[in-house]
């Protein structure tokens, strides 16, 4: 059991990660990575979500009917989704302007829904909770390399402090969207790299 | 006049794929080949304009600050705004599972060409989006807010079959392996986002 429960949480960060290899939750990812600050505040939203809409719907698994569960599943990650938005709004609200309508789109992060129908319809709601959660930090993870170098070439600082000298002209291109995708791109390059089994023919 | 250039910016400019990444799964996924790319790709423009002139409606009578005034004087104070995300999202979800119905009953030949598009279409991002951006923008007419999820229904579609060629062709040559399939795309739609970029100059 303890073997399984390590497993559930260690395999999503590195070798199922929702973004590099399932493709999931892309969406609503990208375009918050131009600073490590609202990443981080975007990271940490999506664990939460994730983390109790799987725990929430794994303890209402056996009475949702199969025919409505996509509809009471979406109601369930809303209002996750709602809580998050409104504590943001009270304690940060400079960041919650900042993340504008992305926090909104945690409800159709399709890592939300993908690991509610893969795993928790199906898991006891200790097994579902700690899966949501790693899947959340795998997605952060991917989201905060992605900021990292983001914001050090675009801007030269890191969390809003200067690390790179004065000196250095900051490449703007990093800071438009098109650079996050191609960041993600190497991302993937080097993880297939290391993992040859992950390779598509 | 300004409808047009509404219009227009909606497709080019405030593009939903390579200027705020809406939609990406669906994108990614179902771009292998360009006709089923097509078919997803007018789905998302219906979806949009169905949608999103129901949800401003429902933003400008139920949730926005005082909307609640036409019941009367004394639910001028009423803020339902923080309910948004819940209804919107039951809205779309609604709708989506009304059209599946409609089309498998009246129309069954689309039914079995859109096949499994359809229900997905209720988690794309890119609907949900655009009804969240619409409440940001503050639309002034339903006129205004059709054009915009016409346009940026039109916008995405383009999106979704030019990567589907591109992808197409790119069968044939010659990829490095550990970039094959994902890495590359992620590239290509890199690259094609910044031939995009280049409409943002223009000012209409």
């Amino acid at each position: 059991m303890n073997e399984d429960l390590k497993k559930t949480l260690l395999n999503p960060i590195f070798k199922g990660n929702p973004i590099t290899v399932l493709v999931l939750g892309i969406c609503s990812s990208l375009a918050v990575t131009v600073q490590l600050k609202g990443a981080c505040v975007m990271a940490l939203s999506v664990i939460i979500v994730t983390g109790l809409s799987s725990l929430v719907v794994s303890l209402l698994r056996n009475s949702i009917p199969n025919r409505v569960r996509i509809i009471v599943q979406l109601v369930v990650v809303a209002m996750m989704v709602i809580l998050v938005d409104q504590v943001l709004k009270a304690y940060a609200y400079a960041i919650d302007k900042q993340l504008s309508v992305y926090i909104g789109l945690i409800i159709t992060n399709c890592i939300v829904m993908g690991r509610i129908e893969a795993f928790a319809l199906g898991n006891k709601p200790i097994p579902s909770l700690l899966d949501g959660l790693a899947n959340g930090a795998g997605y952060g993870m991917i989201l905060i390399i992605v900021a990292f170098f983001r914001e050090l070439l675009g801007s030269g600082t890191l969390f809003g402090f200067r690390v790179l000298p004065e000196s250095y002209v900051p490449n703007n291109l990093v800071i438009l969207p098109p650079m996050a995708l191609i960041l993600l791109g190497c991302i993937v390059w080097v993880q297939r790299s290391i993992q040859k089994d992950l390779q598509e023919k | 006049m300004e409808y047009i250039s509404l219009f227009v910016k909606s497709i080019f400019v405030d593009n939903m794929i390579f200027a705020y990444f809406l939609g990406m799964c669906s994108y990614l996924a179902v771009s292998k080949n360009v006709k089923t790319a097509n078919g997803l790709g007018i789905a998302v423009i219906f979806v949009l304009l169905c949608t999103l002139p129901l949800n401003y409606l429902l933003n400008k009578f139920v949730l926005q600050p005082g909307a609640l005034s036409w019941l009367g004087e004394s639910f001028k104070d009423v803020d339902l705004s923080f309910l948004s995300f819940i209804l919107f999202i039951a809205v779309i979800a609604a709708f989506v599972q009304i059209v599946e119905m409609v089309v498998e009953k009246f129309l069954p030949s689309l039914y079995s060409s859109l096949g499994i598009f359809l229900p997905l279409i209720a988690v794309n991002c890119a609907i949900l989006g655009g009804s969240l951006f619409m409440q940001q923008r503050e639309f002034l007419n339903v006129g205004e807010a059709a054009t915009y999820a016409i346009g940026s229904g039109i916008g995405w579609w383009l999106a979704i079959v030019a990567l589907a060629a591109i992808r197409e062709k790119m069968a044939y040559s010659k990829v490095p392996a550990p970039l094959k399939g994902l890495g590359i795309t992620f590239m290509v739609v890199g690259l094609m986002g910044m031939a995009f970029m280049t409409f943002m100059g223009i000012s209409l």
